[in-house]
Parts: C-alpha cells; sequence; structure tokens
C-alpha cells in the first residue's frame, strides 16, 4: 500500500441554520480545503463523498444531489454512508483511493444539512427505527443514547457530573473554534445538572444541536504531498467494524466493536501500546458520555475510567491526552458527516501545527480520530502521524 | 493563517416570515411491510398472548425476539420456542420527548427487557407501567401487561408494558 497524507481541511461555519444550499456548502468547504493544500479542482483524480440519512435534505440520492458542489462532475465520485460514522468513514474511503494507486489526489467532501426538515431533524429519525418491533411504540432517537447511558453509568457507577464535565470542556474548548455554534466561556457543571430533563439521563446540555455544515479534506499520495506541502499529516492506521442491528441483543455499557476497530487502526499504525503513545485524541461526541464511552472503546482508559481521567484534568487541552481540543460536536455542533471538520480535520490540523489558539502544546505527533453511527452500532478510526 | 470560513446563518424566523426564498415539499409515500418468517409469528403468537424466540440448532441460543438464521454460525434457525412473559431492565430511560421531540407532559417509561427463556441480554424495547419513577432501577424483574385479547392487533403494542413483579 502507498503512503497517504491529509494536505488540506476546509469546512463552513456550523450553524442551525445557513442559508447556503448542500452545494453551497459543500463549494465553500471545498475551496477552503483546496486553498490550503495549494492545489486546483483540476488536479483532483477522483471524489468521495459522505452525507447521512437523506431524509433530512428530503433528497434522495444526496450524492448525485451534492455532486456539482463537492467538485467531482466527470471525475471518479462515489457517495459512503455510515450515519454518523461517515464522518471518519469517508477519509477512509479517501485513504483507499490513494493507498490502492488508483488516484494520486483524492477529495473528500462531507455535508449535512439538518435545518430543511420541520418540525425537527426528529422526524427524520424516526424512520431510523425497525419498523416492526420498535416503531410500533413511537420512539424518539434519544431513547436508545439515553438507556446505552444509564446502561453506562449504573454498570460502572458513574456519576452525572463526571459526565457534566466532557459538556463544560468541550463547550469551553468551542470558544476558540471560529466556526463554533454552541461555544460557551462560562458555562459550569451545575448549568448541565440543571438543565431540562430530554431522556432521563440526557438533558438538554448532554447533548449536541442539530447543524447545518460542510466540511472537505485533501488527500494526497506521498510523491505530491512531499512537493506540495511543507507539513503533511499521514494517514497511518485505518479501522472499521459494526455490531448487531439488534441493539437491543447486546450489553451497550462497552463499545466492543469500537474496540474491535480500533485495534485495527493501532495495528496497522504499529501502535503497541495507545495509551502512552497517542498525544491527541478526538472521539466522536454527539453526547457528553460518548466522549467518555469512546475513550474506553479507544482503549485509552480502562473500563469505567474515562470519567476520572476528565475529573483529574487529563483530557483538558494542556493534560495528558486532549480530548476533542476542537470543542468536538458538543461545542462546535453536530451536522452529522460534516463533523470530519472538527474530527479528521481537527487531527490533521493539530498535527501539522495549524489549530491556532486550539493547538495543543508539545508538538503531538500522533492523533486518533474516530467515529459512530448507524443505530449506535458502527465506529471508524483514523491513527495519523505528523 | 488567513483562512476564510464561510456561512451565512439564518433564525427560525428568516424562514417563516418570508425573508429568504424557499420552497416546500411533503411525501405522500405511506409503506406497509411484511412481518417476514420469524417477526411474523411472534406477532401472530403476541396476539394469543405469547413471547416467543426461536433457537439456534448449533449451539441451542435462544433468539429473542426470534430470527431466521443465526448471524453467528450462518445457518437456518430451528423450531421456536415459548417463553416466559417474565424477564428483567437491562437499561430504561425516563422520557419528556416524544417521536417528533415535541415535550411530554407526563413522561413516559421506555426499557430494554430481556426476556427469561431467551439467551442472556437477550430483549427488547417496551414501556415500563405501574411503578414510580423512583422505583425504577435496571436489574428489576418484570411481567408483561397485555391488553384484552379482543383488542390486540399482531403487534409489539398488544403489550401494553412490563410491571414489576
Amino acid at each position: 500500500m502507498r503512503k497517504v497524507a491529509v494536505i488540506g481541511a476546509g469546512m463552513t461555519l456550523f450553524r442551525r441554520r445557513l442559508l447556503e444550499t448542500g452545494k453551497e456548502m459543500c463549494f465553500q468547504a471545498v475551496q477552503m480545503a483546496l486553498e490550503e493544500a495549494g492545489l486546483e479542482l483540476k488536479d483532483v483524480d477522483a471524489v468521495v463523498s459522505g452525507s447521512a440519512p437523506d431524509a433530512f435534505d428530503g433528497v434522495h440520492m444526496k450524492g448525485e444531489y451534492l455532486l456539482d458542489g463537492a467538485g467531482g462532475v466527470r471525475k471518479p465520485y462515489m457517495r459512503v454512508f455510515t450515519g454518523g460514522g461517515t464522518a471518519c468513514f469517508s477519509p477512509i474511503a479517501g485513504w483507499w483511493h490513494v493507498a490502492s494507486g488508483l488516484a494520486d489526489v483524492v477529495l473528500v467532501v462531507n455535508e449535512e444539512k439538518m435545518s430543511s426538515i420541520t418540525p425537527h431533524p426528529q422526524y427524520a429519525f424516526a424512520n431510523i427505527w425497525d419498523p416492526i418491533l420498535d416503531r410500533p411504540l413511537k420512539p424518539n432517537l434519544v431513547w436508545i443514547f439515553a438507556m446505552e447511558m444509564n446502561r453506562y453509568m449504573t454498570v460502572y457507577g458513574i456519576e452525572k457530573a463526571d459526565i457534566a464535565r466532557v459538556a463544560v470542556k468541550n463547550k469551553r474548548n468551542a470558544v476558540d473554534h471560529p466556526a463554533a455554534q454552541l461555544a460557551d466561556p462560562n458555562i459550569t457543571v451545575d448549568d448541565v445538572l440543571n438543565s431540562e430533563v430530554m431522556a432521563w439521563p440526557v438533558q438538554r446540555l448532554d447533548i449536541s444541536p442539530p447543524s447545518d455544515g460542510a466540511s472537505a479534506l485533501v488527500l494526497a499520495s506521498e510523491d505530491v504531498a512531499r512537493q506540495v506541502s511543507e507539513t503533511p499529516v499521514w494517514i497511518s492506521g485505518v479501522g472499521w467494524c459494526i455490531d448487531s442491528t439488534m441493539w437491543t441483543n447486546r450489553d451497550l455499557s462497552f463499545p466492543e466493536y469500537l474496540a474491535r476497530a480500533a485495534q485495527q487502526a493501532y495495528g496497522m499504525a504499529k501502535i503497541e501500546n495507545p495509551r502512552k503513545e497517542v498525544d491527541v485524541v478526538e472521539p466522536y461526541d454527539p453526547f457528553d458520555y460518548k466522549e467518555l464511552h469512546h475513550l474506553e472503546g479507544l482503549l485509552l482508559a480502562d473500563k469505567g475510567e474515562a470519567p476520572i481521567l476528565t475529573r483529574e484534568g487529563v483530557t483538558q487541552r494542556d493534560g495528558e491526552l486532549p480530548t476533542c481540543p476542537s470543542g468536538g460536536l458538543m461545542g462546535v455542533g453536530n451536522p452529522i458527516a460534516a463533523t470530519m471538520g472538527i474530527k479528521t480535520g481537527e487531527i490533521y490540523w493539530q498535527l501539522a501545527g495549524k489549530a491556532g489558539r486550539r493547538q495543543v502544546p508539545g508538538s503531538p505527533q500522533v492523533g486518533v480520530c474516530q467515529a459512530w453511527g448507524d443505530l449506535m452500532q458502527f465506529s471508524s478510526v483514523m491513527v495519523m502521524r505528523a | 493563517m488567513g483562512r476564510k470560513w464561510r456561512g451565512t446563518p439564518l433564525t427560525a424566523a428568516d424562514i417563516a416570515e418570508g425573508r429568504v426564498a424557499t420552497a416546500e415539499w411533503r411525501p405522500e409515500a405511506k409503506y406497509a411491510w411484511s412481518a417476514g418468517e420469524s417477526i411474523g409469528r411472534f406477532l401472530e403468537e403476541l396476539q394469543e398472548g405469547h413471547l416467543v424466540g426461536r433457537k439456534c440448532d448449533v449451539d441451542d441460543t435462544v433468539f429473542f425476539p426470534p430470527r431466521s438464521f443465526c448471524q453467528e454460525h450462518f445457518v437456518r434457525a430451528g423450531e421456536f420456542v415459548r417463553l416466559k412473559n417474565t424477564g428483567k431492565v437491562e437499561t430504561y430511560s425516563v422520557s419528556y420527548l416524544d417521536t417528533d421531540a415535541r415535550r411530554l407532559e407526563e413522561p413516559v417509561y421506555v426499557g430494554v427487557i430481556s426476556i427469561d427463556g431467551a439467551a442472556e441480554g437477550m430483549g427488547f424495547m417496551h414501556f415500563l407501567g405501574e411503578v414510580e419513577e423512583k422505583d425504577l432501577a435496571i436489574g428489576m424483574r418484570v411481567k408483561a401487561v397485555w391488553k384484552p385479547k379482543k383488542e390486540r392487533m399482531g403487534a409489539v403494542t398488544d403489550i401494553l408494558y412490563f410491571k414489576p413483579v
């Protein structure tokens, strides 16, 4: 396999509603990424599009719909979709285009426009559930996360305050992100604990918002990367794994599928001791407890230990394991697939030393990004090196 | 870095009050799903007041809800097995959200209930009832409460909820 580097990243603002259409958002993100890479669209050999359920945009075959804004016209082009997991999975699809020798330069473009559906994006989520076993109960998607969070808290004896610290950290980190939707420099643990109960134990401030946004990455072969970039960031390991869709047949306290995906990625990247070797991590954080769950699934904390590391400050931007230095989905926003900009994109900017006010200290050399999705059963993981 | 962060934020009122151009569409598609072999039988048995699982003949694992094949051994599943009406709460939530994210005045209690006689931890989602919020607990033993027989439709809602034993 050939070496593959990220040489540019771009993203739009993340907001509850943007004027721009999905295509227009893609175009803005792609322009920003190409500008950073110092390339033009004519230099791009192939394009990968990533987007989550079609029902948000109300347009089926969203890949084709977004095509021109993503820069894919008259090029090899494909859309990938693994729910929220798309955020780190479309970069993996981009990686295999280059690693295989099929392409030298690939654009990866992720988009989500969740504002178009009314009265609320939850109406689209209602169509995710099993039509016979689940939908007659008129479920809300937050239920399954609430039930997973409760199981996680109960099995490991975790206090809600220790979970709320994640929301506080990420919303404060997001103050330094120019695209952030829900940054809050003054938020406290009490604010989270006193916020409206949505589906216990999930409260208003435990959850990331629906957002509009797009993001883009430029991936290149080693030859191209060394010619055009002074700070290429190498993709040194990838992994992904999915567990049973029968989520009521699994113990939700530990994401075993993620541990498998992480082991695949660490194996490829020759990471033997992730806790010692990983300098910065962007786990998927659509809920505050998910950051903790994912740190454990990524084998960066023992089972039930992530809340303790958080309480001790280990996961702060200047801590031993900076976690979600971008501000994450909790602070920057959650345009599902487009959160690639604050996962793979953020790790690229961190390892390239281009993260501005969000830069973690000490010139990080190894970073990990991860995303999670489908019916809380899938994870994608990428290990990157400066 | 002179990066350009672009995007033009709108408010809900910008759209509602017509300050930006928009178009509307409402899909009218309706779906009717065949429940299939195993879940079809499951629904028929629910109407009769029974919970059924289905066995993998390779290692006698009893799936609940029943499945037509074993995802581990990848063989066709064996006999259907009638299970008890009792089980254990594996997890739960107290929800103030309806399916469209509108706020409910009174919360609903929803959980995953693993059924006695099925493989360890194999359950389904259902409501919890005849219980105070403070008494809800993971590990709680519960029992199905059925609709009167003539009101049953062959649907998961033929069970009203599970109540503490």
